[in-house]
């Protein structure tokens, strides 16, 4: 795997600009949530996404929410049931989420959150990941793979209801 | 007490609980029995209308109840209802449909005053039909009832694809067209009547044949594609087309007194793939020249289809997703078939293998459909065969159509139907001469092809069957 610059440039963030041709340091997420989550949940998550490409890969966050942490404990990869548009919409089979949950419960654990990688994109939410959207309190985590390499991660909390429901950024922390 | 699976982001309203228990028969009553435990919840999972909203999936066990009996599916104490809300989303490279309505006019007021006062339709609903793009493939027997009704609801933008001529035998069933347009091009055709009907309407002309070197283009430029194709290599490829492009294909077909509807192709539903993997072996569906056609079918099927065009556009009621809408005209009954999304399927599958369109006559032809071995047979011109029985040969003329077919028109030949001819050759003397003949030279290509390896060796088909014996022999013959 390449070293991962995790924090270097989410988008719609407060960012400061250290001058040209440096790097943006992120100031402050505007969520209070925290997605922790292991090295190897991680180096998979991404990996996904390589593996998957050019078409979007997708899967479940599953783990326990802690006060303002978002403790990641595993995540299942899904298969994208989008058949129309796979380069450029995921979605995930309900059933799948269904068995997800029923096999998290066992563990006295939740969903918390999913993840999709964005083919030659951005690692920035679009307006259809944010019109598809429905879980909210749960981690929406996006990356970025250009060429087939797995650049930028990004998380985004959703939040409010269905009619005012917005993503905010979240920090992301890996261990 | 059956249990109810919360998910994450509706714990909030049921007081952080993930499982709730509640007593019901039925899902429907599941869900009340929950709202009314948890009020705030109501508005989570039902839309101002009463319906469950579109994004909220309901499971019993491991099925979704849109596969069942939707909110009517009895539920037992043993059972697990899951709430599921979907999990989509994407990058915004598809175009998305006008987001501004565009506004009508105080004509189209008017016009479509009809609609404007039913809630299920009303101003907002017009304004998506003026601002849809609908394409419909062929303006013959489904085609014309379809754009014609499409277009007098006030589909903004119709699509019209046929490089066909109107024919004598179309004014039977593709009452677009009339008697003065026999002969021109049916899209010069339709396209008037359309005008005549609604001249709002902006209508597109595709005067080609649809392949794969075109389709993917023209799709793109349309929000629904409806299908009125009647041949097998068109319609796979109109359904992968659909697939590859991410539009709804609202689908119908037709023969003699049947006819079958659906929607495929969309993003929770099957396609003609999931229904049908692979074409039928050549010659077990006859197309409506073959086979024929009641007039009326097209037009009974050619609406359903114009009614589910407009439920899409509209977002409204019950769309034939996941359905099969079989209709039989003769004992006028309509039945339902449940389709599922096929996860093996090639195109819409979880790892399709067609991903881009191939070539379908291929495709469908490799069976030898549409390319019957008359080549190979031999041959005898109808003016070749007049001239025999004019001279008294002994010639045994073996007709292979079907009884109905003899009464139109004959050559007052032994029949024999194709079908039949295995089971009958020893009614024939193997030590004659026989030409046998059909309507256009096709079936009975075949059946000599049938004779000739049961050892007949005096065996001819006659070129071009009854209709070149028209053409060429006896012109007061009727062609049909």
């Amino acid at each position: 795997m390449r070293s991962l610059t995790i924090f270097s440039s989410p988008p719609n963030i407060v960012k400061e600009h250290l001058g040209a041709g440096k790097s943006e340091r992120l100031l402050c997420y505007d969520s209070d949530m925290t997605l922790r989550i292991g090295k190897q949940e991680w180096d998979d998550l991404r990996l996904q996404g390589e593996k998957a490409y050019p078409y979007e890969g997708c899967g479940v966050l599953v783990g326990q929410i802690d006060g303002d942490v978002k403790n990641v404990q595993a995540i299942v990869r899904c298969d994208n049931q989008r058949s129309d548009s796979l380069h450029n919409r995921y979605g995930i089979d309900p059933r799948d989420v269904v068995r997800v949950q029923r096999e998290a419960r066992k563990r006295a654990q939740d969903i918390i959150g999913f993840y999709h990688s964005h083919p030659d994109h951005p690692a920035r939410w679009s307006q259809t990941d944010l019109a598809e959207a429905h879980w909210t309190t749960c981690s929406y985590v996006i990356t970025s793979v250009m060429g087939g390499i797995a650049t930028q991660t990004n998380s985004f909390n959703l939040v409010g209801e269905e009619e005012s429901k917005r993503f905010e950024d979240e920090e992301i922390r890996v261990e | 007490m059956m249990k109810v699976l919360i998910p994450t982001p509706l714990r909030p309203y049921t007081g952080q609980q993930a499982s709730v228990e509640v007593a019901a028969g039925t899902v429907g009553q599941t869900l009340r029995e929950l709202t009314n435990q948890f009020p705030d919840l109501r508005k989570q999972l039902f839309s101002d209308d009463g319906k469950l909203r579109r994004f909220v999936n309901v499971y019993v066990n491991d099925e979704d109840i849109r596969y069942l009996d939707h909110e009517n599916t009895p539920v037992k104490d043993s059972d697990t209802v899951s709430i599921v809300p979907s999990v989509a989303g994407g990058e915004d490279a598809v175009a998305v449909k006008d987001s501004v309505a565009p506004p009508l006019s105080n004509d189209e007021i008017l016009r479509y005053s009809r609609h404007l006062i039913m809630p299920e339709v009303g101003m907002a609903g017009q304004q998506k039909l003026k601002a849809a793009r609908v394409l419909c493939i062929g303006a013959g027997g489904l085609g014309s009832p379809l754009a014609l009704y499409l277009a007098a609801a006030g589909v903004g933008t119709l699509g019209l694809v046929d490089f066909d001529v109107v024919d004598l035998t179309n004014l039977q069933r593709q009452i677009i067209h009339t008697v003065d347009d026999v002969g021109r091009p049916k899209l010069d055709s339709a396209t008037e009547k359309i005008a005549a009907i609604n001249p709002l309407i902006d209508v597109q002309k595709f005067e080609m044949k649809l392949t794969s070197q075109n389709a993917l283009e023209i799709f793109r430029q349309f929000d629904v594609i409806a299908d009125g194709t009647d041949n097998f290599p068109t319609r796979y490829l109109v359904n992968d087309a659909c697939v590859l492009t991410g539009k709804p294909n609202v689908y119908a077909s037709i023969f003699r007194f049947e006819g079958q509807a659906s929607v495929f192709a969309t993003e929770q539903g099957p396609c003609y793939r999931c229904l049908y993997p692979e074409p039928p072996p050549p010659g077990l569906v006859p197309s409506c020249a073959e086979g024929g056609v009641l007039g009326i079918l097209p037009g009974l099927l050619g609406v359903i289809q114009a009614t589910e065009v407009i439920k899409l556009i509209l977002g409204s009621g019950d769309p034939l997703i996941g359905r099969l809408l079989l209709v039989d005209a003769l004992g006028m009954r309509f039945r339902e078939l449940r389709l599922r999304k096929n996860p093996e399927c090639p195109v819409c599958g979880t790892s399709p293998t067609v991903r881009e369109l191939i070539d379908y006559n291929q495709f469908c032809g490799i069976r030898g459909e549409e390319r019957p071995a008359t080549t190979n047979v031999p041959e005898i011109q109808p003016e070749e065969l007049k001239l025999k029985l004019d001279r008294g040969e002994d010639i045994f003329v073996l007709d292979v159509r079907e009884p109905h077919e003899y009464q139109i028109c004959n050559l007052g030949g032994y029949l024999i139907p194709l079908g039949d001819l295995p089971a009958r050759m020893d009614e024939l003397d193997s030590s004659r001469q026989i030409v046998a003949h059909c309507r256009s030279g096709v079936r009975s290509a075949k059946a000599v092809t049938l004779l000739r390896q049961a050892g007949f060796g005096k065996v001819k088909n006659l070129a071009g069957g009854v209709l070149a014996w028209s053409d060429k022999v006896d012109p007061t013959m009727p062609k049909y």
